[in-house]
């Protein structure tokens, strides 16, 4: 076969392939969707609005607003953007206390045998359970929301720390201290990098973790945030309202998590080449 | 012997953070206080009967998840084709928050059993779904091809390599399950201010009165309750799936 001839069957069947490629992926989602629509629209049932429904309503209440304000409506200022601002003040805090404290314990044998059954303990408590303790200890402000947040997302990020750091490469360590490499450059270039795979796991737990406690923080004893607003929706029996909110969190929580892993490939780079490397 | 003396020194220096009086007792009680009061409600009937009403909420949202995420995972992991086809809407249902669902789930089932039920099956589908398609997809193609040649017909082959290798990662999302699925129970029972369960006891003992130390004891039972469910899975895992780590440690 001339190059010519290759060059020019590539294009069509590239088109065959793209759409095949696409019909696969989304040919399922449309299906469905579009089943939802049918049976929603012949059922009538007031608690399952069909999907059109809910997308009108949806651009109503977060796509409708002033050209100045890039067609942001009221409820993004008032309700998502403070869910958001929560979610990651929360997480933050949860990944730098994650990280902090479980390097020093991963790093000293005797303290992460020791602290483990006790972290165990910690983590299997319902982040929920505790709401009424911090509304007590911190009001019901932000600052409440943010702690509950923190607290119960935590522990992915800590747990996979501790194990990040604890197992290091031992030759890698010796070389170290071979070269008398000062403990300081032995953690920001052998200690964490070599745990960077687990921790990055972990804090991948731990952001799905921190979407639903950021929900459960809005669903008490709150004025703002999209929880507060599919429960309001709920009590006040306005089902698209509450049903446009739940899409909302899957679409949020979908973005969240495919906008870190993409910077979580970015990151790890490195680390994947080498291991190919070696590995091959 | 290092699980009691970690214990103790945890407890030890909870007692000292809260005997320090930083915040009023009647907000943060003494850790010996708290422990006093879990004493006294391992020993209610009633507080049992709190207790009961959440593993059995929690058992039989895992056992149906279960029962759904397996076969489910098992269709979608075996072909290629179901299984690039499902995972947009797996993606995209799964980040769906079981507690967004809690104010829908009230509606259409009310705040007891049905209800918990159903949140913690919809929490608890998604590890083990995860797990099973994975495990399935990801079978050691050569051990598939030796049983062709050795002539086994593709049922055989589903029920004696594929199932079996990915049994250990199914049970572990059942694992993660359990764990999450507990969790659910009673965040559902709280927010859904549900008729009875270790949740409700909690959002009741805090809403009349604000008794902390009945708050936390609950939540240390809850606590407590996912540490023994955990271990418990853990040792089925090994016992069970004990030559998934002989293997690994002859590698």
């Amino acid at each position: 076969m001339s190059p010519q001839t290759a060059l020019q069957g590539k294009p069509a069947s590239a088109v065959v392939e793209g759409l095949r490629s696409f019909f696969v992926r989304f040919g399922l989602g449309a299906c469905l969707i579009g089943l939802w629509q049918y049976l929603a629209m012949r059922a009538g049932s007031i608690f399952f609005p069909p999907p059109s429904e809910i997308v009108t309503r949806a651009v109503e209440l977060w796509l409708s607003g002033p050209p100045s304000r890039l067609f942001l409506g009221d409820g993004v200022f008032q309700d998502i953007i403070p869910s958001l601002g929560r979610l990651l003040a929360g997480w933050s805090l949860a990944v730098i206390v994650g990280i902090a404290l479980g390097t020093v314990i991963g790093r000293s044998r005797r303290l992460s045998e020791l602290l483990d059954p006790s972290l165990q303990f910690l983590r299997a408590i319902p982040g929920p359970a505790l709401v009424p303790v911090f509304i007590l200890l911190l009001g019901t402000e932000s600052a409440m929301r943010i702690v509950l947040i923190a607290f119960g997302s935590v522990w992915p990020v800590l747990l996979n720390t501790i194990e990040g750091t604890r197992t290091v490469d031992p030759l890698q360590l010796d070389t170290a201290s071979a070269f008398k490499l000062p403990g300081r450059a032995r953690l920001w270039h052998i200690i964490l990098p070599a745990a960077m795979p687990k921790i990055f796991a972990g804090i991948r737990v731990s952001l799905a973790l921190a979407v639903i406690l950021m929900v459960v923080s809005e669903l008490v004893a709150s004025t703002n945030g999209i929880g507060y607003r599919i429960q309001n929706a709920q009590i006040m029996f306005l089902l698209t309202d509450m049903w446009c909110g739940i899409v909302l969190l899957a679409v949020i929580g979908y973005s969240l998590n495919a906008l870190f892993l993409k910077v979580e490939n970015r990151v790890l780079t490195w680390h994947r080449g080498a291991r190919g490397r070696t590995m091959t | 012997m290092r699980i009691v003396l970690g214990i103790a020194a945890f407890f030890l220096i909870l007692e000292f953070i809260t005997s320090l009086g930083l915040v009023p007792a009647i907000y943060l009680p003494r850790a010996s206080t708290i422990v006093q009061r879990m004493v006294e409600l391992l020993g209610d009937v009633k507080f049992l009967k709190h207790v009961l009403a959440t593993l059995g909420a929690w058992a039989v949202g895992l056992t149906l998840a279960t029962l759904i995420s397996v076969p489910v995972g098992i269709l979608i992991g075996t072909s290629e084709l179901t299984y690039r086809m499902t995972s947009p809407v797996v993606e995209f249902m799964r980040p769906i928050p079981s507690a967004a669902l809690i104010p829908l789930a009230i509606l259409l089932w009310g705040q007891g059993f049905p209800m918990k039920v159903i949140l913690v099956a919809y929490a608890a589908t998604w590890p083990i779904l995860f797990n099973t398609v994975y495990g399935v997809h990801d079978v050691d193609p050569i051990a598939v091809q030796t049983a062709r040649c050795f002539g086994l017909k593709q049922r055989a082959i589903h029920w004696r390599i594929s199932l079996p290798s990915a049994a250990p990662l199914i049970f572990t999302g059942i694992r993660i399950s359990a764990s999450i699925g507990l969790i659910v129970v009673i965040a559902a029972e709280l927010l859904a201010s549900a008729d009875s369960g270790i949740g409700s006891y909690i959002l009741f003992v805090s809403s009349h009165g604000g008794h902390m130390d009945s708050v936390l004891a609950g939540a240390a039972v809850a606590g407590i309750l996912g540490v023994l469910i955990n271990s418990a899975f853990g040792v089925i895992d090994r016992n069970a799936f004990g030559w998934r780590y002989l293997g690994g440690a002859a590698q």
